[in-house]
């Protein structure tokens, strides 16, 4: 990187920095009396996807009223791209460390935070009484947050992608003490912002220690660096799950798989893709991992054009997976599109719950490893007769009822459709679908098709039995 | 006729049992032979996938997923913006509509019932549903020219007949698919209509008749082959009522249905090739006044009337004659379309339209072609002719036309083989139920005089003397009539409308040849065992072609190494980038074989596709082709083309490449924009790519566009295909820019560059070039500039 970029930058990023040191001087003391003793920040940056895990000690200062929640707080471009936040207690020391899960909502406090900025409340399980500390694990995960720079490369260059971030926690509480590491793929990074004491130990630079933060401080640093790992965003993403009382569940996946990486330019010579591997290409790639249940079968891999022959499947009591290689290397802004179909035995994922009602237990998200969904639809299609469905997500989706016919159906099929956007493999938890069935209507249509049958040789009957001619043929 | 009538009621108790015994028998065979048919053509996709196969039915299937999505009425109305730039063609006028409308009803029923198949699988299952429809319409057939047995045996020759497998595999969604039915069973109910005179029949003839209008411009072929019977009935003195009504409402019906489909119009009465069965038509009416006149007056009156009739109907057709030459002269290709000429003459389209000839099932077949797609049934045909005179009925003279018309045509096209292949079918499961018939006859005969002997006691002395089997036939009498009573059942009412005809001479004979056509029993053991072999023959080969020969869908290809399956899907793998990371509204350029494919699986606007209507525009992009990298550059500038799509076989040896047909895009070119001369590309009248080509070749830019950076990949630029290395091995492009090449390089495809900015002190230089290469290639260098 040219120096004159270099301290352009900087000056850009003090500029901010000054702004937003001095909004945050403004803003208002946090109403209870939590303080962070210790704060540890380490940014994941080497897939496509920022995962950044907060380590947070905080303690209670206030006098008397106890603390029910700890706010964390996010800028609004983080918010845009933030796919989740999950959060847990730890208990225990060093070896014998347990974790509780916390919820996580989003707090009503927004206004309430400078900048537009926005809060997030972690609800402790147990109030924190004065003078305790706590230790929280944070784990949040951003997407689309690296912006390829140069937008635009050719077969033979490297990926270097921006991350923007603050040196410091943006935290509604006074922090005592913090640090922020980055964790970068590989030694090649182009330029990062010092704001001292600044390090950097091979693929890792470290931020601080900084201590005596004051709330709502943000200091924005730019990393510049190289990440060749495959930018596969998903745009379009439909899950249909049929499910087949007589022993079957059917799912189907369409997919619209974007590049979503420093786009393509120029030409792409095949030769050179193939000759020389390492070097031609190195941001695109051709392989997508997906991971299924076990016991799948008929697995099929297709296109609207027909079959995609490049694909493995490997089955395990645990797990399947999927290797599958789209129809050509995709680089930087390729689009493709493929669908994905595979049957799973029905006892593994059919239950019946106390009240005589039936769940389906299925897993959320999407089944390719390291990829962003943009929009992610899942349709349950409940087998013909069924009533009173009730989904059950444990994070907010938007849900709704639609009918769905298929082979023969008469009435139509109950269908629950949930969308989400931003979806990333944190989300691959299990969710259920609860819905009333009578057994009497698996026979509804085998029955159709036997009186059909019998309809048909009834009339077959009565044709060759019935003299339909006007005239007697002597 | 009396006689067997009699035996027929005294056998009445138990005939009837049996009578809906053989019922149940034949329907149950019938049935079989539909799943054989249905299932021997899904090799395709059992062996690779349900996929469309190919290029033409690439077209049908997109038509049919418009249909489906559109509506009838809108596809009437399509006028297709995606091909053939910037011309477009108007679908729905240019296309026949039966395959479409046949899918896409089946669809449409499919659908409203619920069941959710995709337009797609409906389209590759087609053919063989209609397969199996035709091996149907192929036993009711032969069943009315020769009975039930010979009905049977043909409809399960056809059902498994490799040349028409060819035509309809699964996937291979065709018009040949559909109109073959079509074919076949308007050729029934014409033959049904001429045996029972019914008008029901007629009508429903004209019906079928108007399907295969809708389906196949190989319609043609039936309106010609009737009239051409109708003659023959009529010269051979074979006129009846029944000929009239058989023939005259297909005409009037007929032809007024044929002008209904849009691709056909007028075309119906204005083009050469409807003409024989207006005049057919006329000179039925003329015969059919003279029969009537000659019921009405006494024969010296008729004479009269005769030499009347005959000068004043001569003069008639004089004048229908001149108006007719008249009409047929003025136009340019005397009223007959360019592929029809070159079924009358075949060496037309070598030596006018190189279009026509470049298509390789437009080629004559070879011999090897016969065996290969009628096998067996080459040797059987002569024997079926031969028993279809034993006793010549209007039904079996029509089969011996329909053969001997389609054997000729089949040896001007080899696409036409389609056409002989039911009328082989047909003749050689007549002559197999006739040998058979004879020979499980004579070896009952045998038996039952060797169980008779046995019971009797009566050693077999050498002389098996005539009188004995005349003794035991007659014996036999009752059961065999029970036998045959059966089949004879339809014909014979049939016939009995015409009781006053020469209905009891056939019986006799029959009864004649029976006791003559006794052979001895090794001999017929024999014999049925020679015809299983033969039959066994016919079905190996018939699975194998189905299986190894015909299924390939050819956008996909497979070959087999000893480290297992390698999968070649370069088509669609390019077609796929194109589709996905191309803008929607660009403009691909390729030979014309690509066109369907690229506007169905690619959706992109084609300049030309394998609809060949206007040679011109496919002149100029085999004139592209094969020009200069910057003339070239220039006429695919002018049309707008964004990308250019070569086919290249000469990585991994795929023969049927771009290089290989680039003798045709020069024929084809030179023959619109003469400074494309074909001895140019060619050294010593050779055809050739390596050092020895010509520069012309060399600097083409279809060589250029296939071997671009070839040469790296091995070192020495060694052509597969070809067999040799290349001849210019490290060459740069200047006005394209390589965008996508596939994994096995087999489609490449290259981006035309943008202008480049005018620099102002090279603007004399510019100019002085430009000038030097526009007087080198005189006249017509770009055609749209």
């Amino acid at each position: 990187m040219p120096p004159s970029f270099q301290t352009l930058a900087t000056a850009t990023v003090l500029l901010l920095l000054f702004t937003a040191s001095a909004v945050s001087c403004a803003s208002l003391p946090p109403e209870d009396g939590i303080r962070i003793v210790s704060a540890e920040k380490r940014i994941d940056l080497t897939g496509p996807i920022v995962k950044v895990y907060l380590t947070l000690k905080v303690e209670n200062v206030a006098a008397a009223s106890d603390a029910y929640q700890v706010l964390l707080a996010f800028t609004p471009t983080e918010v845009q791209h933030l796919a989740i936040v999950k959060a847990t207690r730890a208990e225990g020391k060093r070896k014998k460390k347990t974790y509780v899960p916390l919820a996580v909502e989003a707090s009503d406090l927004a206004t309430s935070a400078p900048n537009g900025a926005n809060l997030y409340s972690v609800l402790l399980d147990a109030p924190l009484k004065p003078g305790e500390t706590i230790t929280l694990e944070v784990l949040y995960v951003l997407t689309h947050s690296l912006e390829p720079f140069p937008a635009e490369i050719s077969q033979s260059e490297s990926q270097l992608v921006y991350y923007r971030d603050s040196a410091v926690l943006l935290s509604p509480y006074h922090v005592l003490e913090q640090v922020t590491y980055i964790k970068m793929p590989s030694n090649r990074i182009e330029s990062f912002t010092r704001v001292d004491p600044t390090s950097r130990a091979g693929t890792e630079v470290k931020y601080g220690t900084y201590s005596n933060q004051a709330p709502n401080s943000y200091l924005p640093i730019l990393v510049h660096y190289e990440n060749n790992r495959p930018f596969a965003v998903v745009e379009e993403l439909v899950r249909k799950v049929e499910i087949s009382h007589w022993g079957n569940v059917q799912i189907t996946e369409h997919y619209k798989l974007r590049h979503g990486g420093a786009r393509h330019k120029g030409v792409f010579s095949r030769l050179e893709y193939q000759s020389r591997p390492s070097i031609s290409g190195a941001s695109s790639f051709k392989n997508l991992l997906a991971r299924l249940p076990p016991r799948v079968h008929s697995v099929y891999y297709r296109d609207e054009i027909g079959n995609i022959s490049t694909s493995h499947l490997r089955i395990g009591s645990h797990k399947s997976e999927l290797e599958i290689e789209p129809r050509y290397p995709l680089f930087g802004g390729w689009h493709c599109t493929f669908t994905i179909g595979y049957g799973l035995p029905l006892q593994d994922f059919l239950f019946e719950s106390d009240d005589g009602r039936r769940f389906i237990n299925l897993t959320f998200g999407c089944p390719l490893l390291d990829t962003v969904v943009d929009d992610l639809t899942i349709k349950v299609v409940l087998p013909e007769g069924s009533k009173n469905p009730q989904p059950i997500v444990p994070f907010a989706t938007e849900k709704h009822l639609e009918t769905s016919y298929s082979y023969l159906d008469v009435v139509g099929r109950t269908t629950v459709v949930l969308k989400k956007n931003n979806v990333v493999g944190e989300h691959n938890v299990p969710f259920q679908v609860h819905y009333e069935f009578n057994p009497i209507f698996m026979l509804a249509e085998p029955m159709m098709l036997i009186s059909a049958v019998l309809l048909f040789f009834v009339a077959c009957i009565a044709y060759l039995h019935m003299d339909l001619s006007i005239g007697k043929s002597s | 006729m009396a006689e067997p009538e009699a035996s027929s009621a005294a056998a009445n108790g138990g005939g009837r049992l049996r009578n809906a015994f053989g019922g149940v028998l034949s329907a149950f065979t019938l049935l079989l032979i539909g799943v054989l048919a249905f299932s021997i053509r899904l090799f395709s996709v059992i062996k690779y996938e349900s996929v469309i196969h190919e290029f033409d039915p690439y077209f049908n299937f997109r038509v049919t997923q418009f249909l489906s999505k559109n509506g009838i009425y809108e596809f009437w109305n399509w006028f297709d913006d995606r091909t053939w730039y910037p011309l477009g063609r108007v679908i729905g006028g240019t296309v026949y509509p039966g395959l479409t409308l046949t899918a896409g009803t089946i669809w449409w029923l499919l659908n409203s019932l619920n069941i959710p198949l995709s337009v797609e699988t409906v389209c590759v299952f087609t053919a063989p549903i209609f397969s199996a429809n035709a091996s149907w319409a192929t036993y009711l057939l032969t069943k009315e020219a020769k009975g039930t047995g010979a009905g049977l045996m043909a409809a399960a020759i056809l059902a498994m007949v490799p040349s028409y497998i060819s035509r309809s595999v699964a996937g291979s969604y065709d018009n040949e698919a559909v109109a073959i039915f079509a074919l076949i069973f308007t050729f029934y109910l014409y033959v049904k209509t001429l045996n029972t005179g019914s008008l029901f029949y007629a009508t429903l003839n004209a019906l079928s008749y108007f399907y295969m209008v809708c389906s196949w411009g190989g319609y043609t072929f039936i309106i010609n082959l009737i009239p051409m019977h109708v003659l023959l009935c009529i010269v051979t003195g074979r006129y009846s009522s029944r000929l009239y009504i058989a023939y005259a409402p297909l005409v009037i019906l007929g032809t007024l249905l044929a002008a209904l489909v849009p691709v056909v119009g007028f075309n119906a009465v204005m083009t050469s090739e409807h003409f024989a069965s207006f005049l057919v038509f006329i000179i039925l009416h003329v015969v059919a006044l003279v029969y009537y006149i000659k019921g009405l007056l006494t024969p010296r009156l008729f004479k009269v009337a005769m030499t009347l009739v005959i000068s004043v109907g001569l003069a008639v057709c004089f004048a229908v004659v001149a108006v007719l030459v008249a009409l047929v002269a003025s136009s340019p290709t005397k009223g007959w379309s360019g592929r029809s000429l070159s079924l009358l003459d075949p060496t037309y389209a070598s030596k006018y339209i190189p279009i026509i000839a470049s298509v390789s099932e437009h080629q004559p077949p070879t011999w090897p072609s016969y065996f290969m797609d009628i096998n067996v049934l080459a040797f059987l045909i002569p024997a079926g002719i031969i028993s279809c005179f034993l006793p010549l009925s209007d039904a079996s003279s029509f089969m011996v036309l329909y053969l001997v018309t389609a054997v000729y045509f089949s040896g001007v096209m080899v696409r036409l083989m389609l056409v002989l292949a039911p009328a082989a079918c047909i003749l050689s499961g007549i002559a197999l139920s006739e040998v058979f018939g004879v020979l499980t006859r004579s070896l009952k005969f045998q038996l039952s005089k060797l169980f008779d002997d046995s019971s009797s006691a009566v050693p077999a002395s050498g002389d098996s003397s005539t009188e004995r089997a005349t003794n035991s036939t007659k014996s036999e009498n009752g059961n065999e009539k029970s036998e045959t009573a059966p089949k004879e059942k339809p014909s014979k009412k049939n016939r009995k409308k015409e009781k006053e005809m020469a209905e009891s001479v056939p019986v006799k004979p029959n009864k004649k040849e029976k006791r003559l056509l006794v052979l001895p029993f090794e001999l017929s053991i024999m014999g049925i065992l020679l015809l299983i072999v033969l039959g066994g023959f016919y079905v190996v080969h018939c699975v194998w072609a189905a299986a190894e020969a015909y299924s390939a869908p050819s956008i996909v290809l497979t070959s087999r190494s000893r480290d297992g399956l390698h999968v070649f899907d370069d088509f669609r793998e390019a077609y796929a980038w194109l589709s996905h990371n191309t803008d929607v509204d660009d403009k691909v350029a390729s030979w014309w074989d690509y066109g369907y494919q690229t506007t169905a699986m690619a959706n992109r606007t084609v300049i030309v596709d394998n609809n060949t209507w206007n040679n011109t525009h496919i002149a100029t992009v085999g004139t592209a082709m094969s020009s200069p990298e910057k003339a070239a550059w220039e006429i695919f500038n002018s049309l707008d083309v964004k990308y250019v799509l070569v086919v290249f076989g000469g990585l991994v040896g795929y023969p049927s490449d771009d290089i290989n047909k680039f003798l045709w895009m020069v024929r084809i070119g030179g023959g619109v924009f003469p400074h494309i001369k074909e001895p140019d590309y060619l050294r010593d009248g050779q055809y050739r790519v390596d050092a020895q080509a010509t520069p012309t070749m060399l600097n083409c830019l279809m060589y250029k566009l296939c071997y671009y950076r070839f040469v790296e990949t091995d070192g020495k630029g060694f052509d597969r295909v070809r067999g040799y290395e290349i001849g210019k091995k490290h060459f740069k492009l200047t006005h394209f820019e390589e965008v996508f090449t596939t994994h096995h390089w087999m489609v490449r495809i290259y981006k035309l560059k943008p202008q480049k900015n005018r620099v102002r002190g090279k603007l004399k230089k510019l100019k002085s070039g430009a000038k030097s290469s526009s007087t080198l290639a005189a006249g017509r260098k770009n055609p749209w500039q």
